[in-house]
Formats: structure tokens, sequence, C-alpha cells
């Protein structure tokens, strides 16, 4: 499969999905509808964060953007392949489209690191040599320096160097997209920086397109170009982030927290403080209102 | 350390996975803490620092290589009391379906206490009460894997709380959950606390240890430190040398704090900082 074949034109995002439908368990008592005409799109190169509730759909769009669901009603295509249509190649988008899902680490299965992360690539049949650049490639990318861990048992590793393996498992396959499913959950504050760190790395160096999924707004907020609002199904707020979090009232109403500062910023507001709406970072915010504090007389 | 009306001592807690190899770095170095009825206790500490190593030992779940743990007065490494252990320390894990037994919700909750031969009356009794205190009671028919992640979290420390325990652990119960499902969780965990149960939660999120009323930190598998949130996170410098951080509104209070003066520096809440701003501008006018 040549990249030349699945690259889109440059006006067409990447992945684009149209008014999608799901319903799971269809025809028995516990019959759900889990997507009600959803339509989100994905363009090269960027970051698309995607934040809804426990139960909001965003499971089930992730199942749809590598081809582990197939669309019955409502369109989803890949690159060039409309998974639609009966013998769309999904074999092609499963490897355009790494899915990191939550808690990767269990399934980190090969008792060394090294084979643990060629997994993906063998079971691809490619030849011996390219696999063993993809991994070196892909091991010192996450930051498991390839000679290093590559014979290291991974019962040894800590939590953070495993869930480091579990994406590198997933870049050895080379995908175009890399979907993050909860990436930092259960590490510890310096653990989740330093994978940022590598993500963002392999974003400007390898021009990866990102989806990220988590509950965790702050890093929505932070690594996010572009956000998703899903609820019940669909979706109820597009834009930057900025855009996204002015509207706290509606966040709030959806169930959804916002980034600890911009809640600060908001009970300033709330005050009659001139305070800007949208305020993401620490740093933004530090500046905005060390600049407030000290205007006054 | 005294255990005097203590739920839980641990004193000088050593454990080694493999104790007789050379080599095997020790997992806990001599922890001392007890928790006491009612208390709010969050552990944090970087991955590897022994957290979840530390919570296995406060159930019995594992026994020290030396050192003792005690539990109601009982030796966490006499076997005949393992089972008493147990139903004074009920523990929560990441993840609810591996605690699930039962079909329907409501029978998945009397697992616990109806193998502890409680009466039936006194049975139906406590699976009610604890559906109720995690807001379940109307789903009680339904099948657990049917439910929201949050949900399934509910029924599990619903499953715990029919035992009637002393303490329940949280052992990163609430970092598969969305927002929602988390204030949730605070909220049992206040309802707990309201009703004497002693809540030990370990966490990854430096805002939910905040909300605690003790914090300790682990560090390689020592206590680094123990004490009020206000203390703990005002010493930013250790906590990052170690890989942990501040909750970001203690941090943005620190920087303010900083570049104008006049903030507190122990603030640990959105409200908290809003007010202490709000004082600093009217004061400044």
């Amino acid at each position: 499969m040549s990249s030349l074949e699945t690259r889109p034109a440059p006006d067409r995002p990447l992945i684009q999905i149209e008014d999608l439908w799901h319903t799971y368990m269809v025809g028995t008592p516990f019959e759900r509808v889990a997507l009600r005409g959803l339509s989100l799109e994905v363009r090269s190169g960027e970051v698309v964060g995607i934040i809804g509730q426990t139960g909001s759909g965003k499971s089930t769009v992730l199942q749809y953007l590598n081809g582990l669901l197939r669309p019955t009603r409502g369109r989803v295509r890949v690159g060039e392949h409309d998974l639609g249509r009966r013998g769309a190649d999904v074999q092609a988008v499963r490897q355009m489209v790494g899915v990191v899902f939550q808690d990767p680490e269990d399934q980190v299965f090969e008792p060394l690191v090294g084979d643990d992360v060629a997994y993906g690539p063998r079971q691809l049949g490619l030849p011996f040599e390219e696999i063993r650049a993809r991994v070196r490639w892909a091991m010192d990318a996450v930051g498991l320096p390839f000679e290093e861990f590559k014979d290291r048992y991974t019962f040894t590793l800590s939590g953070g160097e495993l869930r480091k393996a579990a994406l590198a498992g997933v870049l050895a396959l080379r995908p175009r997209v890399l979907v993050l499913d909860e990436p930092t959950s259960g590490l510890d504050p310096r653990s989740r920086a330093e994978l940022w760190e590598r993500i963002r790395d392999l974003r400007t160096r390898d021009g990866l397109t990102l989806v990220l999924v988590s509950h965790d707004m702050d890093e929505v907020a932070r690594q996010s170009d572009r956000i998703y609002v899903l609820h019940d199904g669909a979706v109820v707020a597009e834009g930057t982030p900025r855009e996204v979090f002015r509207e706290s009232a509606r966040l709030e109403a959806l169930g959804l927290a916002l980034p600890e500062v911009t809640r600060v910023c908001q009970g300033l507001r709330a005050l009659g403080l001139p305070v800007p709406a949208g305020v993401l970072t620490v740093e933004e915010a530090g500046d905005i209102l060390a600049a407030l504090l000290e205007a006054r007389p | 350390m005294t255990g005097r009306g203590a739920v839980i001592v641990c004193d000088r807690v050593e454990f080694s996975y493999a104790p007789h190899r050379d080599g095997a770095p020790p997992v806990l170095r001599g922890i001392s803490l007890s928790i006491r009825p009612g208390e709010h206790v969050a552990i944090i500490g970087p991955n590897g620092s022994g957290k979840s190593t530390l919570a296995r030992h406060l159930n019995a779940l594992l026994q020290p290589t030396s050192g003792t743990v005690r539990v109601g007065g009982m030796d966490t490494r006499d076997p005949t009391h393992t089972r008493a252990i147990r139903q004074t320390v009920g523990m929560v894990f990441q993840h609810p379906e591996s605690q699930m037994v039962a079909t329907i919700v409501e029978e998945d909750v009397a697992f616990g206490p109806e193998n502890l031969g409680v009466p039936h009356a006194e049975l139906r009794r406590r699976v009610r009460d604890a559906l109720e205190v995690v807001g379940m009671w109307d789903a009680r028919e339904r099948p657990p894997h049917l439910l929201s992640a949050g949900e399934r979290q509910r029924v599990a420390i619903a499953g715990v709380l029919a035992m009637e325990p002393a303490c329940v652990i949280l052992d990163e119960a609430t970092s598969m959950l969305d927002p929602r499902g988390r204030n949730e969780v605070m909220r049992i965990v206040a309802e707990l606390r309201r009703r004497g149960t002693a809540v030990v939660s370990i966490t990854h999120l430096m805002s939910e240890a905040a909300a605690a009323a003790r914090v300790v930190v682990l560090s390689d598998g020592a206590v680094l430190m123990d004490g009020a949130p206000g203390a703990v996170f005002a010493r930013a410098d250790a906590l990052r040398e170690i890989g942990l951080d501040l909750p970001p509104v203690t941090e943005l209070a620190r920087r303010l704090g900083r570049a104008v003066g006049g903030i507190p520096t122990d603030i640990l809440t959105v409200d908290g900082l809003v007010a202490a701003l709000a004082a600093r501008v009217a004061a400044s006018r």
C-alpha cells in the first residue's frame, strides 16, 4: 500500500464523518442509540480534541475512525476510503489510523519490550530489516531508547514506561493519524508532561495528525487546535479551545468541568472584574491577573 | 507512632516482592502511619512510589516483609483475621468490572454481606442503604455491564459499603471517570466522612488530593510528607523534584503572589482563589 494512494487532495479533510448514526443491541430491550447524526472532520496535521460525558458517544466514534465499526447509516471517509462501501480497504485504514486505547499497557504481552513493539509490524509481514528500523524509530520517538530498552523485560517497566511502550507499538505501524484515548490517565504529572513532549515532537517532526479523547479538561485545552463537544451522540459545540471553553455555563450544564484557571477567571468576571472569558492556562491567567492587580491604584 | 483509636496502624512497614532474592529492591521502606476513624486521607506519589502496594497492605491483600499492619488491632499477617480485616477495610479499584460478580446491580451489592451470612432482613437494609448512598437505588434491577463507567464505579463502592466497613480505600477509583462521575464519587466520600467512615484515596490528581483533610506523599517507598494539603502543597519544589505538581489553582496563586504579592500561598480551591483575589482588589481600591 503506497501512501500516495491514500493521500487526499489538500483541500479535503483527512477524515470526514457525516450524519453518522449507531445503535447498540438493536431489537433487544437494551437497545441504545449511541450516535445520532454525528458529523466531524479531522484535517491533516491538526490536533482535534473530543470531549463529552461518559456515554456521549466518544468511544463509539473512535471505533469508526479505524474501521472497527462500519457505517450502516451515515458516511465515514478516511483518506480515500469510504468505509460504508462494501469492499472498502479496512486494512489500509487501520494502517493509516493508529488507535491507542485506554490502558494500552494491558495489551503489552510479549516478555521483551522490543518484541512487543515489533508485534504489529510483524503482523504486517514486513521484511526483518524494515521491522527493526520501525521498532528502533518508534522506541526512540517515545523516549525508550532502542538499544537500552529492546531487551528489557516488560514487567520491569514503570507505569509511564509501559504506556510509552504501548504507544511505540502503535507508532511502529507508521500511522498518519494517531488517536489517543485518555493517554495520560494513571500517570504522574512528570510522566504526563514527558509523554506530551514526545507526542508534540512527533507532530512537528513527522507531521502526525492527532485525535485526543480525554476527561482532563486542562489537557484538552492545552493540547488541542480544535475541540468537538459531544452530547447524547451528536456534536453540540465545535471550535478552538478558547471558543469552546468560553461557553462555560453551557459546558457545565453538559456535565463537563472547565479547566481550574478558567473557573477562577469566570468567578472574577461574575464579581464584575474585567477578566476575559476563555482563559485556559496557568501562564496566561497569571499574566492577565497580575496586570489586573497591578493596574489598581 | 501511637495507634490509639486508629482504624489502621502501619508500623515500620517494609515490603519486597522477592525478599529472598538479592538485588530485588524493596517497594516499601519503613512506612509508619495511622488512619483514624472518619478521616479522609489522600495518598499521592509518582508512578512506582509504592502507593498501590501500600494500599494492598491496608486490607491484607499483601503482608509486610517486616514491620506490622494492624487493622482494628488485628495483625494482617495472621490469616485467621483476614476475613474480619476485609470486612473492616473495603477496597475499590480503578476498574470496577474486576469486582462485579452478579448479573443485576442489587445482587452484586448483596454478594459480600450474603457470604458473611448476614440475615435476610438486615441484608436488604444494607443493600438499600448502600445503593442510596451512591445514588443507584433506582438502577438496582439493571445489569451492571449496561451501566456507564461512573455508574459501575458507584455500584462497586456500594458493594464495599454493604460490608459496613470502618474504612474504604479508593485505589485510583476516579481515574477513568468523567468530571461528573468524579464529582459524584467526591460527594459519596463527603457522605462517608459524615457517617464516620474513614476514606483513603490514592490519586494522581493533585486537585483531588487537595480536597482531602490530610495528604500523605510517598516517594521511593517512604513517607516524604504527611500533613494538611495546604502545608504539603506549599512545598512546591520538593514535590516537583519527585515528579509531582501543584493543583493548577495553587500554582496560579503562587505565581500571582510572586508577581504582585499579598496572595496567600496555601490556596487549594477555585473559590478560595477567587475570594483572595477579590479581597486583594478591594483592599487596593
